[in-house]
């Protein structure tokens, strides 16, 4: 295996969940078609609103959730079943540290519990020393010190950046290959937010981790990931390197987006109501029909309507293609292919009415 | 002015450091009032025969005498001795409640925490035969089911209480799991790739603490009443005494119009106490379990007080400046 190849990698990833209302059934579409790489010493940030299906990726990595379709690929190789040897060798290899420090922490068990428990499933069989030893040095590498101190203590006695740093080293504990973080800092107050990201980018850039770090906040994936994917009502619509992703947004939704985020820089008013007046994010039981931006777009063309758009390339750099999902960045060629194949689409169905 | 001044003082006050020390149930008074109540009854359930000044079958004695040197809880119709027969009778009793609340406490969280974290149609079925021991009337079906294992002393009828009294605690126990299941500590351990049993029994269990102790306690009570009525019915066990075989006795031989109070308080007055002391020990363990239940109260009345003591402080040194 190469070294610049993905760790883990989802291809075509859907998740829909079931739903049943009285008299009918339906699925909603968290999750369409979402292809996306991890690689080593990489930070791939998702970003997205609330329900764009941002954390079920995370939850279909971690592997709590089978994908309704799609397949995930650790090290090239797909992965099988959710049982057994092999699946417990996948979970030695990618891990998860929750959004909500408040919650993912079992309120009985210490914090020496916690971080035990997965070098004792994973490793390699130790003795209660040694396992206290590397607890103990866990808790040094995510900076809970004294750490003899802090294995003794149980979550209700840790604050909530405290808390989170214990989940990220019970992830650590398992020595993985993957980190997926969903929104790790959201339920932080912001002054400690700042320490937990660096802790994760040391992680990632310093002892070469493939991190997924999932947030609303695209400021932060901005200063934070190395590459940008984002997300909207369960489809990525624009990805690429984290910079030109933020400073030159190639999809509209990717533009509101940044538009919506107060900066103290840019001039005049801001304009973050733009995308509600548009009307809300679409309900994803029965998502619209082609782009499922465009009910919402201010560039809607006819074309958005009826055909789901495919990757289309608006540059590149960093060894990164930046790309986006959107017609508007359509070849002449193929936007004039799209309209024509819409034509004849439409044609039997004038005539049938006739 | 002087009401911000009070409010400062009320809130920066600090807590005691004496109501942090010692056993945290014993830190309420009602459950200490409980626990004192309850150990003395242990105590007599586990020495009572051994102290029991006669047997207490023993007849020929003087007949429904009122409490006297010689018989401290007086003597029934037919010249036993009272206080034997309750000192005898809290050993059965208490037995068949530890029994009986054991029994349908492991049969609840078993049945409810299997139903509630396993889901599916083991959910289903489970849940459909909780709710079918729900609607069953306990007493009628206890009776029905004592009559099959007549004679066999005090086991079958702690037996039978705890598997016509599981199903309520079976219900909460699979409602608790079903909020805990979706938590995200549970979750973390999927995801660090512990087995489902030993999520169940470290991860899970464990949490579902407070609710199991208070379903134990609710079934002891439970299973003491239950055995009272069964053995005052004439239904128990008529080998062995119990605090219900006296009252049975009592009520048979018509003590309430003969007057005789000393046949039929001490018995049930016994019941009553423990049935109490269960209470108040559910209530502590409540607030154990809550912290907003208690001490809210408790600093309200720590607030007020010094206030109190403040406005008396002002109005003192405010008559000392008049004159």
């Amino acid at each position: 295996m190469r070294p610049d190849d993905p760790v883990l990698e989802a291809r075509d990833v859907s998740r829909h969940y079931p739903v049943r209302h009285v008299g009918r059934r339906g699925v909603v579409h968290a999750v369409d078609d979402v292809s996306l790489a991890l690689f080593r010493g990489r930070i791939t940030a998702v970003v997205g609103e609330s329900g764009s299906g941002k954390s079920t990726i995370a939850r279909v990595l971690a592997r709590l959730e089978p994908p309704t379709s799609g397949e995930l690929r650790l090290d090239g190789e797909p992965v099988g079943k959710p049982r057994g040897q092999a699946f417990r060798k996948y979970l030695g290899q990618v891990q998860m540290i929750f959004q909500d420090p408040f919650a993912s922490l079992n309120p009985i068990h210490t914090v020496e519990h916690h971080i035990a428990r997965p070098l004792k499933l994973h490793g390699p069989p130790r003795s209660k020393a040694e396992v206290h030893a590397e607890v103990l040095a866990l808790l040094e590498r995510v900076s809970l010190t004294p750490a003899e101190q802090f294995a003794r203590k149980r979550p209700h006695e840790l604050s909530g950046g405290q808390r989170q740093r214990v989940s990220i080293a019970r992830a650590l504990a398992v020595r993985p290959e993957v980190l997926l973080a969903d929104e790790p800092v959201s339920m932080l107050d912001v002054s400690i937010r700042l320490g937990v990201l660096n802790l994760l980018q040391r992680l990632g850039h310093d002892d070469g981790l493939a991190l997924l770090y999932i947030t609303h906040d695209i400021a932060s994936a901005r200063y934070f990931a190395d590459s940008v994917q984002v997300m909207y009502a369960g489809r990525l619509v624009e990805g690429g390197p984290a910079e030109a992703v933020t400073q030159e947004p190639a999809h509209p939704y990717t533009r509101l987006l940044i538009d919506s985020a107060p900066d103290p820089d840019r001039r005049g008013v801001l304009d973050g109501g733009r995308a509600e007046r548009l009307g809300e994010a679409p309900d994803l039981s029965d998502p619209p029909s082609g782009c499922r931006f465009h009910p919402r777009c201010p560039l809607a063309m006819p074309v958005c309507e009826e055909k789901a758009p495919p990757k289309f390339s608006v540059g590149g750099g960093a060894g990164e293609e930046h790309w986006a999902a959107c017609w508007l960045h359509a070849p002449e060629e193929q936007q004039e292919q799209a309209q024509e194949q819409e034509a004849q689409d439409q044609h039997p169905m004038t005539t049938g009415r006739r | 002015m002087a009401a911000t001044a009070t409010i400062v003082t009320a809130e920066t006050a600090p807590a005691p450091a004496k109501a942090r020390r010692g056993i945290p149930l014993l830190r309420s008074g009602k459950a200490l009032t409980g626990v004192v109540i309850f150990g003395i009854f242990i105590l007599l359930a586990v020495i009572g025969p051994w102290i029991a000044p006669d047997d207490p079958s023993q007849t020929g004695g003087p007949v429904l005498q009122s409490p006297s040197g010689a018989h401290l809880l007086g003597t029934t119709q037919s010249g036993q001795d009272v206080l034997s027969q309750v000192l005898t009778g809290a050993r059965t009793s208490m037995l068949v409640g530890v029994v009986a609340a054991t029994l349908a406490t492991a049969l609840a969280v078993l049945i409810g925490v299997t139903a509630g974290y396993v889901g599916g149609w083991t959910d289903d079925i489970l849940s459909m035969l909780t709710n079918i021991f729900l609607v069953i009337p306990a007493l009628p079906l206890t009776i029905v089911l004592t009559g099959y294992l007549e004679g066999g002393g005090w086991f079958p009828i702690a037996v039978v209480i705890s598997v016509t009294g599981w199903a309520f605690g079976a219900r909460l126990q699979r409602a608790q799991t079903l909020s805990l299941r979706n938590r995200d500590y549970i979750k973390a351990a999927r995801a660090v790739g512990e087995r489902p049993w030993r999520i169940v029994t470290v991860e899970l269990v464990p949490n579902l603490g407070a609710i199991i102790i208070s379903g134990f306690l609710f079934t002891f009570i439970f299973a003491i009443l239950t055995e009272a009525s069964l053995s005052f019915l004439g239904l128990g066990s008529m080998t062995t005494w119990s605090w219900g075989t006296t009252l049975y006795w009592a009520q048979n031989s018509s003590a309430f119009t003969t007057g005789a109070w000393w046949w039929y308080v001490p018995p049930g007055l016994c019941i009553a106490l423990v049935g109490a002391s269960l209470s108040l020990i559910n209530f502590g363990a409540d607030e154990l379990m809550n912290p907003r239940l208690a001490p809210v109260a408790k600093r309200n009345r720590k607030a007020r007080r010094a206030q109190r003591r403040q406005a008396a402080a002002a109005g003192a040194a405010g008559k000392e400046a008049t004159p």
